[in-house]
């Protein structure tokens, strides 16, 4: 298992750099230098100050040297500070809303296996019934619904017509004022719509996925012999075929989540939610570099970390891996 | 081919769909009845009538004619990007497994290396540096989605390496170029044309995500996802605002989706999803 990982971990060094150079390359290309942009918030920034700045950001090397700089700032966490008013470094602000996004995904990721899983099994087992198709024709269309229009239509209908559901931000204006049970009651309501909203979207392709899945293992030979030895249907689906059918679920919960993250934009920016997926899109309208730079990082390394995690998971789910 | 396509429902449904749309797109400057452009300060926000069949928008817009040439802008950006995401990844791809060796190893190194980033984190990164002009839109889009067709060739290509006529065409002598153009490619199309399918709608349900977002399509010009941006400050006032354009995003992309799941289940019966 060390060992494993240990592998893993030094395939992730080549990922890594490949990864910032890409970042760098992206920020190399932008039109004018950072310091242009600095020094037009600011009309009073002399040319001295002017060459200080181009000192700091290695700006009068060449583009290699730049990088090796760059990289060596990164490496210690210095993500560099942001062109906004507050002027505060990238990372504390990354740090501040990283949780918010990553608690949503957790929460979505949760309620979306919880329900994914028993649909795609009871598709499986019943291929071609009346629920299977009537899922299977819901999948279709959960993959084409933009999610911001499905989220919109919930805030119509949940929050403005039945006035159920607030619908946005993390907390009420009477927040502070609430009692402890009252304020999880409040948070529990603020994510309602949030979640549930990313995982209708997810859960399209996960029960597809767990179905078809479960139908390769449902045509194994052991299977077919779990039940020659008379085992109940139950039996063999729940104990000799789910636990295989999972395995690929688990890498394809690996491979989405670049994708939820970068859904985090959407739905953060919809409902009003300070997470990371918000702080990118005001970035990206402020035209703050260093923020946007410093969550494309981050938001890589999320997914490496992941992908990391998930395949331990399939370790620890396989017991054949743990033997190589 | 086709007599098995039309056996297909839910194939047929989708290419009737597709072709529909095809015809509203290049129909739309006759199909619309008002200029979409023409505002009208005294007929604001209002409910579909007889004169505007899906209603008006803030600035008295007729909502129905700015669908129709919505229709435009999205199937534009999903062929546009489509174009450049499938001309990137055959290459490489081809390239890749063809050569193999260092040249296969380095593409796949990036090609990782890509997938690692959130694609809308790369799409809206590269926007923040440029301005969101409608064709820089197709070349983001098009140039962080080819990673899944590069791949697909490649792997294609590894498997045609060992076959018989690949080798005969090495032995002949013929330059790579022509091995690879006239010998392995035209093999390797079918899972291509699905792929490509698939990814018009994976680029229209982008290109309205940014759009909504008012990073994509800039109005004035129509799109679908700008539309749905006024129905969201308008939510409680004007519905139709908000569901027509989603109702069209929903269905074109069905519409692709559709298609291409059917189009492989005819090209290729051994995936047929069971």
């Amino acid at each position: 298992m060390l060992s494993y990982l240990a592998k893993r971990l030094a395939g992730f060094v080549p990922l890594l750099l490949g990864i910032s150079f890409v970042s760098f390359m992206v920020m190399a290309m932008a039109p004018g230098s950072p310091v242009d942009l600095m020094t037009d918030m600011n009309p009073k920034a002399s040319p001295e100050a002017r060459v200080q700045l181009e000192k700091y950001y290695g700006l009068d090397q060449p583009l290699h040297v730049q990088y090796r700089l760059w990289l060596g700032r990164i490496v210690h966490g210095d993500l560099g500070t942001s062109f906004s008013r507050d002027r505060r470094p990238v990372l504390d602000k990354i740090l501040e809303a990283l949780p918010i996004t990553l608690m949503i995904n957790v929460l979505d990721l949760a309620l979306i296996l919880m329900l994914a899983i028993p649909i795609g099994i009871y598709s499986a087992a019943r291929q071609y019934s009346l629920v299977d198709r009537i899922t299977t024709v819901f999948v279709f269309i959960g993959f084409a619904m933009p999610s911001f229009w499905i989220a919109l239509l919930a805030m119509m209908f949940f929050g403005e017509h039945l006035g159920w559901l607030p619908i946005s931000g993390l907390r009420s204006l009477d927040y502070d004022s609430m009692t402890t049970l009252g304020k999880v009651g409040d948070r529990i309501a603020h994510l309602i719509l949030p979640v549930g909203i990313a995982a209708v979207t997810g859960l399209a392709g996960m029960s597809r996925y767990m179905r078809s899945s479960m139908l390769e293992v449902l045509r194994q030979d052991y299977v077919q012999t779990a039940r020659a030895k008379g085992l109940s249907e139950r039996v063999v689906l729940m104990r000799h075929a789910l636990r295989n059918a999972l395995l690929p679920v688990v890498t394809l919960l690996g491979l989405s989540i670049p994708g939820l993250i970068g859904g985090a934009v959407i739905a953060e920016t919809i409902f009003a939610i300070p997470g990371m997926g918000r702080l990118f899109y005001t970035s990206v309208l402020a035209r703050d570099y260093p923020v946007v730079m410093g969550i494309t990082l981050i938001g890589a390394l999320l997914t490496l970390v992941g992908n990391l995690l998930a395949d331990l998971m399939y370790v620890a789910v396989d017991p054949r891996l743990r033997k190589r | 081919m086709l007599r098995r396509l039309r056996s297909n429902p839910l194939a047929l449904t989708g290419g009737v769909i597709v072709v529909l749309l095809f015809f509203v797109a290049l129909a739309a400057p006759w199909l619309s009845p008002w200029n979409p452009d023409d505002f009208d300060v005294k007929h604001v926000l209002e409910a579909p009538s007889a004169a505007h069949l899906l209603g008006t928008d803030g600035i008295g817009r007729d909502v129905l004619s700015r669908m129709l040439y919505g229709a435009r802008i999205s199937l534009l950006v999903g062929f546009v990007a489509v174009g450049i995401s499938t001309a990137v990844g055959v290459t490489l791809g081809a390239v890749s497994g063809y050569f193999g060796g260092f040249v296969d190893a380095v593409i796949m190194r990036f090609v990782d290396v890509m997938l690692t980033f959130p694609t809308f984190f790369l799409i809206l990164a590269v926007i923040a540096y440029m301005d969101a002009s409608i064709w820089n839109i197709m070349m983001v889009i098009g140039l962080t989605s080819w990673m899944g067709v590069c791949r697909l060739v490649r792997a294609e290509i590894l498997s045609l390496r060992e076959r018989d006529f690949m080798v005969a065409a090495e032995a002949l002598g013929l330059p790579s170029s022509r091995i690879i153009l006239n010998h392995a490619l035209p093999n390797a199309l079918a899972p291509v044309f699905v792929a490509a399918i698939l990814g018009v709608a994976g680029a229209i349900l982008v290109e309205s995500a940014l759009s909504f977002l008012g990073i994509g399509v800039q109005p004035p010009t129509a799109s679908w996802g700008n539309i749905l941006t006024e129905g969201k400050s308008t939510l409680g006032v004007a519905w139709w605002l908000s569901v027509c354009p989603g109702v069209a995003i929903l269905v074109t992309v069905l519409g692709y989706n559709l298609l291409g799941e059917g189009l492989r289940d005819v090209l290729d019966p051994r995936l047929k999803s069971r």
